[in-house]
């Protein structure tokens, strides 16, 4: 059939499945905007490109589809970068959708031109430039199928407006062959074997879960193996939500940004499992001293993780999932009652317990999400922002299953957490999507409060609000010697009055006896409502 | 640091040494010389890199090029089992009295003159990256007024092929 480049790209579109689009229309994007009309396809309008990236990361994390954002050319393109990178970061799949300008003007530096493919490129999976309209089915093809295979990522296929209105032959291929590209999904025999013997000698095993668990969809596998073989496990930030956080053998998020209990069983285990995780310097900044003591296995389906940060002693490519089924089928529990016990005391002892709070002038955010978290049913989401606000939730908050957590891990990119939690809410429509923010990243991405009122989203915001940049403010304090240095936001706005003016419901409080009904009110229908916590400013991280 | 070859199969498309060479200054690895060209197959491009670093490097370096869509196969290449060559065409300073001093020298190194002027004389050589140096440092004491380098290519010895499709062998 013979049909226009835009027409194509609507129409593969719509083959791969895609239901949502997150986007912002400009010139050299206008004749996908025009296929777009006669497509069912539905199209949610963001305030800015980021929020775009940023909504269809948050959908992608949601749902475990492959998210979509489109955006003109130029400032468009390069608005989308952040977003592009944060998903890069996570291993998020994602695909976008460039304009570009026409071909034969292209490098010629003309209008809202901007070299995307090569400003991505440092994070991004792969990219496109479509030079010519009969690759659009192979190209489009190929982008879904590398975004989501392997270890995830954003794919990015930038297309010049002269491509989009080019005449092809529309036959979307079948399937997909890269020769450069077969990502290993099984584990090899020989060292599945050499876990589950480490696992039956181990005196003081512990796994930690990354996101790799998350995106491979195997909690249920990894809560088999961690019941069957007493197991603790610690979670990365990526890995919050890989398995229950009130489970018995969850031990919490580990690293510089994590708990105690997390940390003693990393530090004193003799058999450390590195699941689906990378073993980023925020979750192990003293990994050789782990390595001394522990032999370390590392499970990961990107095989440039293993051995890049850690030394490692059984190296195992593949699929969380998949390798987690093999070694289910041989794995024997080890020794390790004494070890469980060790773990399970301190981890009571260790409980946070918030006593003496009700008088107290300010609101404890800790308080605030761990009332939080009894209050929300197991689908419900909670998104981030990145600074204080998103240890506290990752630290506090009871996470119930996989994909209700959602936060910018790597690049720890403020602004990410109001549109995720608007791609959250597209995504499942069903779930409430609670997005916890600080006062400074919710202006980071506040325009977006136009998406959610146009989309009638009935999203729930809590803002942390210290009139501060927190978590610097606190590196300035504990490591510049206290000179404080543009961490100040005392003008803010009146957070209520912003939500009055776009018809949104909301409040402030500033004490802790507050919180309970606060919540219970913010909770208590669908619509938005944003739930102002005055903090104090002196309020710690941990 | 020890000095690897790595060869390194790639589609032969736009934009793809712009993501080799963009991962080795993303990722801090250090190039000592670099040298593409097309293979056998039209589609198939050929990068010989060598790179300095020790066993760790070289193995991020080939992980990380691996996960480029576009690189189809990375082979080290053993220094003993391969043959390397580079290309550097140099013009040095020559009168009367210092031609046939520098003809001999190139004799010797079995290079080629390739341009003569009153005033110079333009050499080609090719051989490992020590040969080509050893010219050069013997051309110096003639003034050299330019040189131009290629980076190393190689390939390995006997009856091993390294392919886009699978078999090393035959």
């Amino acid at each position: 059939m013979e049909m226009t480049g835009a027409q194509a790209i609507v129409r593969a579109l719509e083959i791969e499945k895609v239901e949502v689009i997150f986007g912002y229309p400009g010139a050299a994007i206008c004749p996908f905007y025009d296929a777009l009309l006669d497509s069912d396809i539905k199209h949610i309008l963001t305030r800015h490109e980021q929020g775009a990236a940023h909504a269809a990361s948050g959908y992608a994390r949601a749902t475990g589809k492959t998210g979509v954002c489109v955006a003109t050319s130029g400032p468009g393109a390069t608005n989308l970068i952040t977003g592009i990178a944060t998903a890069y970061m996570d291993s998020i799949p994602m695909v976008a959708i460039t304009g570009q300008v026409s071909t034969e003007a292209i490098g010629r530096d003309v209008f809202q031109e901007a070299d995307i493919t090569g400003a991505t490129a440092p994070f991004i999976k792969h990219s496109y430039l479509v030079k010519d309209p009969r690759d659009l089915p192979r190209v489009i093809k190929e982008a879904f199928h590398i975004a989501s295979t392997g270890r995830p990522g954003p794919v990015l296929i930038d297309i010049p407006v002269d491509v989009q209105n080019g005449k092809l032959k529309f036959d979307y291929p079948k399937s997909v062959n890269i020769r450069g590209y077969k990502p290993t999904y099984e584990g090899h025999p020989m060292q599945v074997k050499r876990i589950a013997e480490a696992i039956r000698k181990a005196k003081s095993p512990v796994i930690c879960a990354g996101g790799g668990v998350i995106s491979s969809n195997a909690s249920q596998e990894l809560l088999e193996l961690v019941e069957r073989c007493e197991i603790p496990v610690a979670t990365t930030l990526m890995g919050i939500g890989a398995i229950p956080s009130d489970h018995r053998l969850n031990v919490g998020m580990l690293g510089s940004h994590g708990v105690y209990t997390a940390n003693y069983a990393v530090h004193h285990s003799d058999l450390l499992i590195v699941l689906g995780a990378r073993v980023g310097d925020r979750a192990m900044a003293r990994v050789s001293k782990i390595a001394e003591k522990a032999k370390i296995v590392h499970i990961d389906i990107d095989p440039a993780e293993i051995g890049k940060n850690i030394g490692v002693s059984i190296p195992v490519v593949g699929d969380a999932k998949t390798i987690l089924k093999q070694l289910l089928a041989i794995v024997e529990k080890g020794d390790v009652e004494k070890w469980v016990e060790t773990i399970t005391r301190i981890k009571r002892e260790r409980a946070r317990i918030f006593d003496g709070i009700m008088e107290q002038n300010y609101v404890k955010p800790q308080y605030v999400i761990s009332l939080l978290s009894d209050m929300l049913a197991q689908d419900d989401i909670v998104t981030t922002e990145v600074g204080q606000n998103q240890i506290w939730t990752a630290n506090y908050l009871k996470v119930k299953k996989a994909r209700t957590f959602i936060s910018s891990g790597g690049m720890g990119t403020m602004g990410y957490g109001l549109p995720a939690g608007v791609g959250a809410k597209v995504g499942k429509p069903e779930s409430r999507v609670v997005v916890v923010s600080g006062d400074g990243s919710f202006q980071m991405s506040l325009q977006e409060l136009g998406t959610i009122k146009q989309n009638n989203l009935g999203i729930k915001i809590i803002v942390f609000n210290n009139s501060r940049l927190g978590m610097v403010r606190e590196i300035q304090k504990n490591k510049y010697c206290g000179r404080l240095n543009q961490v100040f936001l005392d003008e803010n706005p009146d957070f209520v009055k912003l939500m009055d003016a776009y018809g949104f419901r909301a409040e402030r409080i500033m004490r802790n006896k507050e919180v309970q009904k606060a919540l219970e009110r913010m909770l208590e229908d669908d619509r938005t409502y944003l739930l102002e916590c005055i903090v104090d400013p002196d309020e710690p991280t941990l | 640091m020890p000095k690897h070859t790595l060869s390194v199969l790639v589609e032969n498309r736009a934009g793809v040494l712009n993501r080799v060479a963009g991962l080795f200054s993303r990722r801090g690895f250090n190039i000592d010389s670099l040298a593409v060209g097309v293979t056998e197959d039209p589609e198939v491009s050929r990068i010989t890199i060598v790179v300095n670093g020790d066993d760790y490097i070289v193995e991020q370096v080939c992980k990380q090029l691996n996960k480029l869509i576009d690189v189809i196969k990375i082979k080290k290449l053993d220094d003993r089992d391969s043959v390397s060559r580079e290309l550097a065409l140099i013009k040095v300073g020559a009168n009367a009295s210092t031609r046939s001093e520098i003809a001999q020298l190139v004799e010797i190194f079995r290079a080629k003159i390739v341009d003569v002027s009153k005033t110079t004389l333009t050499i080609e050589i090719s051989g490992d990256n020590e040969k080509v140096s050893a010219m050069e440092d013997m051309l110096k004491q003639f003034g050299i007024k330019e040189i131009v380098r290629t980076g190393a290519i190689a390939i390995e010895r006997g009856n091993k092929y390294i392919k886009a499709s699978n078999n090393d062998e035959e």
